[in-house]
């Protein structure tokens, strides 16, 4: 992952303050006087050092995560563990791996773990939930706490023993005398009555997976009960005495400009009131529905802009406006590469803007007390909207909590926080809680969108079939996965505008979307491979393995196959057979899938899809492979429908009747295959698998009916078009 | 329109004084507090605010409070009887069927008026029946398999 790809603008920001003392965070976690915890900051600073070399990589991601492990877990009397995270649960489950984590480096059973995820006063600050980075990063800190919390705690019972730490043993939340058993002490006992401040002189090791009894072992989402009964809540579902739903009014395109507002006819509406603060007109009213009814009363005239582009002239667009293009990889030289090819191959990839649609739209409920804020937030980001909503209400960011219920899925378009400000700014003027939900057509009109992206390929087969040569050219993809996996003596990857920095290409705004970059560089490169595949004569596997020694990948590939159970032949063999790759954030995933076509309408089935993915250790086995289905029939949309379609600054699709999301018909047979790599430290899970489905899907229509699609989504207009 | 509404709920006699014209999903989740059924769409297109009407699943967010005139709802919430699961929800749980779990509740009550109408449905039929409940983070093989399961589950406590 290059900076570029990680940096939102709007993150580049000073972090929000911790604003929080340890006596506050005791105080706030309710267990102050009476309350049992065992406080130790982290090692030495030489050791603080050294972690955070490690994890340098990282950059703003650690860049102010607390150092002490009390922010990350505390034991209670009773010796039940609570894990603290910023993290939040949009359906990618955490609120099950995280405790698997903690638990398995504390020793205590994963049952007595509870987890409190995107409570900005009780939980460590993180920078978001997105990029597949939970697992690797901050999973990385919870095992660090962990283990010198049980470091500190063997410790406190040696003391108690009389033995040194090393006859210590621990389990299940138990601490122990190896040469005596009978000195033995719960976690919950030992820290009894006191507050400890100790740290360790070294940060102890964590565990080798052959170690592990709880991460590996696959359990159920802890969710569940929650969400079968209608208990669990979501931030539209937050109650609060004297609360107003908010209705903003919106212009119909962006870039339009407001003249006028006649809100005379919604304030006759029985209790309903009218705010108006500078461009911000809303009503409110103790009803959602009887808002909606207000708003729709309000008249109001707008300057449209001409429309300068749409959804059939953006890609000309695109590179009219693109900025000069940045090396992102090179090696060896294009022009011997070139003399060495023997065969030549150019092909221009196009993907559309595609929208995130989570089920839940954005949605905050804001209450102010006095100069103090609670937010709930549909949110990736709490700690971010923590900062947006106190300078939104010009209080000090310590004054204001957000807390993050259920997020009902977020996919990356939930890591900026609009609606929480207008809840923040609506609350203050109304002096009344105040919720704003989005309808469905603010949240496509609001939402950003992975962008509208060109892929140019130039690459070259040398005598022996082999890749010489790599010249690749890519308009606001952003550089993700943009890496050939192959062996390519000669190869240049350069990139202009990313997937969040596009100035002011994209008529609208843009941003990560489930894998950003890599579901477009993905579909380019390994439609490419395809390409240089047939003409080498070779079927698709055997192409790929001839140009490639990176072991894992090759794991990888060859268990999707041998899982996938046919013969790959040159294409097109008229069976529908795809193959496809990627090395996202180093998990490694490869796809085989079989499509039929009907020629007739355009349309394609996907009718069986195996996976295959390598993540490092696997912390949960059940969750992983919930991620891979759900990538799998959600990546589907990118491939066959899911388009903007706009004209300048009009979103026209407005609800899911236009905008087809993946639906019950189009589920083909799904199956996953995990490979088994303990001696790789975990990697993410959640985006990876999607990221190999429009090269899977384009690949395998080639092979199905001798017709390539350079463009997603494969619809069936443009199927029909390119069979002639 | 202004009026008087009764009907049962969850079992239990409601009568509401309001705007008959209001929808039954914003009746449900203001009024009455029952937050399981929520807004996905607005427009019937998604199936997250699915109820039970008369042992039918309809769309909560386009039917009037006029319309449940006298008719019997059932929520999520009025799913599990006595504390206990309904063999759907069980089924869920069996199967993990559900990722951020917002469209959870339509996806059971829609499979409920499924269930009712056809006891032991096909694949085929299932998939047919639940076409209008979408599901972004995709659970849908394991809410297919969720519904075969309780199906079963059902129909084996109507034979006992």
């Amino acid at each position: 992952m290059s900076p570029k790809d990680t940096q939102d603008k709007s993150h580049n920001d000073s972090p929000p303050s911790q604003g929080v003392n340890r006596r506050e965070f005791l105080r706030r976690l309710g267990i102050t006087g009476g309350g049992i915890v065992v406080f130790s900051p982290f090692g030495p600073k030489a050791s603080w050092a050294q972690r955070r070399r490690t994890l340098s990589r990282s950059g703003f991601l650690s860049a102010n995560v607390p150092t002490d492990f009390n922010a990350f877990l505390r034991i209670s009397a009773d010796n039940r563990v609570t894990c603290l995270t910023g993290k939040i649960e949009m359906g990618q489950g955490v609120i099950t791996s995280l405790p698997q984590m903690l638990a398995e480096e504390l020793d205590v059973p994963y049952e007595s773990v509870d987890i409190i995820l995107g409570d900005t006063d009780l939980c460590p600050w993180d920078a978001g939930t997105f990029g597949s980075l939970t697992t690797p990063y901050f999973g990385t800190f919870l095992r660090e706490a962990a283990a010198e919390a049980k470091g500190v705690l063997k410790e406190l019972a040696a003391e108690r023993f009389n033995c040194p730490v090393s006859q210590v043993k621990t389990k299940d939340g138990t601490a122990f005398n190896k040469k005596n058993p009978s000195d033995k002490v719960t976690y919950g006992e030992l820290t009894q009555g006191k507050i400890i401040e100790r740290h360790l002189d070294e940060i102890p090791l964590l565990k080798k997976p052959d170690q592990f009894t709880i991460v590996g072992t696959p359990r159920l989402s802890r969710d569940v009960e929650d969400k079968v009964t209608g208990r669990a809540k979501y931030a539209g579902d937050i109650r609060l005495p004297n609360m107003l739903y908010a209705r903003i009014l919106r212009p119909p395109a962006h870039g339009a400009g407001l003249k006028s507002a006649d809100t005379t006819e919604a304030e006759k509406i029985k209790g309903v009131k009218v705010i108006r603060d500078r461009r911000l007109i809303a009503v409110l009213h103790e009803l959602p529905d009887v808002a909606e009814e207000a708003l729709e009363k309000v008249r109001a005239e707008y300057d449209l802009p001409e429309p300068a582009v749409d959804n059939t002239s953006i890609f000309k667009h695109l590179e009219d406006s693109a900025p000069s293009g940045q090396v992102f990889k090179a090696k060896g030289s294009l022009e011997t590469g070139q003399k060495l090819s023997a065969k030549n191959f150019t092909a221009t990839y196009l993907n559309h803007y595609v929208a995130h649609a989570p089920m839940e739209p954005h949605t905050a409920v804001v209450q102010i007390e006095g100069d103090k804020a609670i937010a709930w937030i549909s949110t990736q980001t709490p700690f971010w909207a923590k900062r947006d909503v106190a300078r939104a209400l010009r209080f000090p960011s310590e004054n204001v909590r957000v807390i993050t219920p259920f997020v009902g899925g977020g996919f990356g378009g939930k890591t900026s926080n609009q609606q929480a400000v207008e809840a923040a700014r609506l609350a203050k003027l109304a002096g009344r809680p105040v919720q704003v939900a989005w309808s469905r057509k603010e949240e496509f009109f609001y939402d950003s969108f992975r962008p509208a992206a060109i892929i140019k390929v130039e690459s070259g087969l040398d005598l022996s079939n082999r890749i010489a040569y790599w010249d690749y050219d890519n308009y606001f993809a952003g550089t993700r996965s943009s890496q050939p996996v192959y062996d390519i003596p000669h190869l240049r990857v350069m990139s202009r505008g990313g997937w969040m920095s596009a100035g002011r290409a994209h008529p609208f705004r843009v941003g990560a979307w489930r894998g950003p970059g890599s579901n477009t560089n993905v579909f380019a490169m390994e439609s490419q491979v395809d390409l240089m595949a047939e003409a080498a004569g070779l079927d698709p596997l055997e192409f790929r393995l001839k140009n490639l020694k990176d072991k894992r990948m090759r794991r990888v590939l060859l268990a999707v196959s041998e899982k996938f159970g046919h013969s790959f032949a040159k294409a097109p063999s008229e069976k529908g057979y795809g193959l496809a790759c990627s090395d996202y954030h180093g998990t490694y995933v490869a796809a085989a899938a079989q499509v039929s076509v009907d020629k007739k309408t355009g349309r394609i089935q996907a009718e069986r899809v195996v996976l295959a993915q390598d993540m490092g250790q696997i912390i949960n086995p059940a969750g992983a492979e919930a991620q891979m289905e759900g990538c799998v029939t959600m990546g589907l949309g990118y491939c066959f429908t899911e388009e903007i379609r706009f004209k300048g600054g009009q979103v026209l699709d407005e609800n899911f009747d236009t905008y087809e999301l993946p639906r019950f018909s189009w589920l083909p047979k799904i199956e996953t295959v995990l490979i088994n790599n303990p001696a790789m430290d975990p990697q993410g899970g959640g985006e990876p698998p999607i990221t190999v489905m429009g090269a899977v899907m384009a690949n395998a229509v080639y092979d199905a009916i001798g017709v390539r699609l350079f463009e997603l989504p494969m619809t069936p207009a443009r199927i029909k078009k390119a069979l002639g | 329109m202004a009026g008087a509404v009764n009907f049962t709920l969850n079992n239990k006699p409601v009568s509401l004084d309001l705007d008959t014209s209001r929808p039954l999903l914003w009746v449900l989740r203001t009024d009455l507090n029952l937050t399981g059924a929520r807004y996905g769409c607005g427009q019937g297109l998604c199936g997250t605010c699915t109820v039970l009407v008369n042992n039918q699943a309809r769309r909560s967010c386009v039917m009037s409070m006029a319309e449940v005139q006298g008719a019997e709802v059932m929520t999520v919430e009025g799913l599990a009887g006595d504390g206990k699961l309904h063999p759907l929800q069980k089924a869920f749980i069996k199967h993990d069927a559900m990722q951020c779990g917002f469209c959870t509740s339509g996806m059971i009550m829609s499979a409920y008026g499924l269930l009712k109408r056809n006891p032991s449905p096909e694949r085929s039929e299932i998939i047919d029946g639940m076409e209008g409940n979408l599901c972004r983070c995709s659970s849908y093989t394991r809410i297919v398999q969720a519904i075969q399961t309780a199906a079963v589950e059902m129909g084996r406590r109507r034979k006992t």
